[in-house]
């Protein structure tokens, strides 16, 4: 965790609903912010570098951009070895997410989070049999959980202080 | 969508300039107008192509608290729990997904005290227990689809 201060804090809360759609994005933040726009290209750099900012960039709707068939794909796999195989997984180039998440016993039983997301439900079918294969005798079981609709999709949202 | 939006929603998954004229600099790299780059980006958010354009934050690191969490919902309710749970401003994301845990979201707080506000108003004002499932490790975030 890294500390942000007013500053940092009142950049997030005037770029959090987008970058604006001006020639000179950095310094509409800095007049809303009411500091140099030297400053908040500095600071914005600095948030990239701290990972706060993970990327500047477009986040395309799945469905507008012709994935139909984006699937969680969770796995129930060996405390023991789930970190190793996260990390092995993860750099599959079609996997956009991938997690460890806290079991509910007995509700939940999947530990392994992958997101993949295909043109089609057999594309996404296709990768996770290559997943599946991966992670080997280490998975008890899995299943796929495609989503239907979009019913939200705000991001974070920081409060106005 | 033509080829040139194509080519804006494949750079700019890729990361954009901090400079003093971003658009001018991607543009050049495109080989469009500035002009022609805003236009596009703003067509495509308002035609709901694009969800966003701008800074990705990586809440953890805000420190503030973040789950994804599920809850089950007959169909015949679905509709009245996904407007209760979609004003509450903690909730980032929400999507249905075809399991019997149905509708899947994920929270956003400031503090831990938040987060566990923020379960309970669901719990009591959609009358379903929430499943809660908080990152323990992440391995990979890096969304790119190439369009």
């Amino acid at each position: 965790m890294h500390a942000i201060d007013d500053i940092d804090r009142r950049i997030i809360v005037a770029t959090q609903a987008g970058l604006p759609l001006t020639a000179r994005p950095y310094h509409a933040i800095a007049a809303q912010v009411g500091v140099a726009p030297e400053e908040v290209m500095a600071r914005v750099r600095r948030m990239q570098a701290a990972g706060i900012i993970r990327r500047i960039g477009a986040v395309p709707n799945h469905y507008a951009v012709g994935f139909r068939a984006n699937g969680m794909a969770v796995w129930d796999v060996d405390d023991e070895r789930v970190d190793e195989l996260g990390e092995e997984i993860g750099v599959l180039p079609f996997i956009s997410h991938c997690y460890r998440r806290r079991r509910v016993l007995p509700r939940w039983r999947y530990n392994l989070f992958t997101m993949v997301h295909g043109r089609s439900r057999a594309e996404v079918e296709d990768k996770v049999r290559r997943i599946a294969g991966l992670l080997g005798n280490a998975v008890r079981a899995h299943d796929i959980l495609y989503s239907v609709r979009i019913l939200k999709k705000t991001g974070l949202r920081l409060a106005k202080r | 969508m033509d080829d040139i939006d194509r080519m804006i929603v494949n750079l700019l998954q890729t990361g954009f300039p901090v400079c003093e004229l971003p658009y001018r600099e991607a543009a050049q790299t495109l080989g469009i107008t500035e002009d022609d780059l805003i236009a596009r980006i703003s067509r495509m958010l308002d035609e709901g192509v694009l969800t966003r354009f701008g800074p990705l934050f990586q809440a953890e690191q805000l420190g503030g608290a973040f789950t994804l969490a599920a809850i089950s919902v007959p169909e015949a309710d679905f509709e009245r729990t996904a407007a209760i749970v979609n004003a509450m401003p903690e909730v980032a994301h929400n999507y249905e997904r075809d399991h019997e845990l149905n509708m899947w979201f994920v929270l956003a707080t400031e503090t831990a005290g938040g987060m566990a506000r923020a379960k309970e108003r669901i719990e009591r004002d959609t009358g379903y227990p929430v499943i809660d499932m908080p990152k323990t490790r992440e391995y990979f975030v890096g969304l790119k689809f190439e369009v």
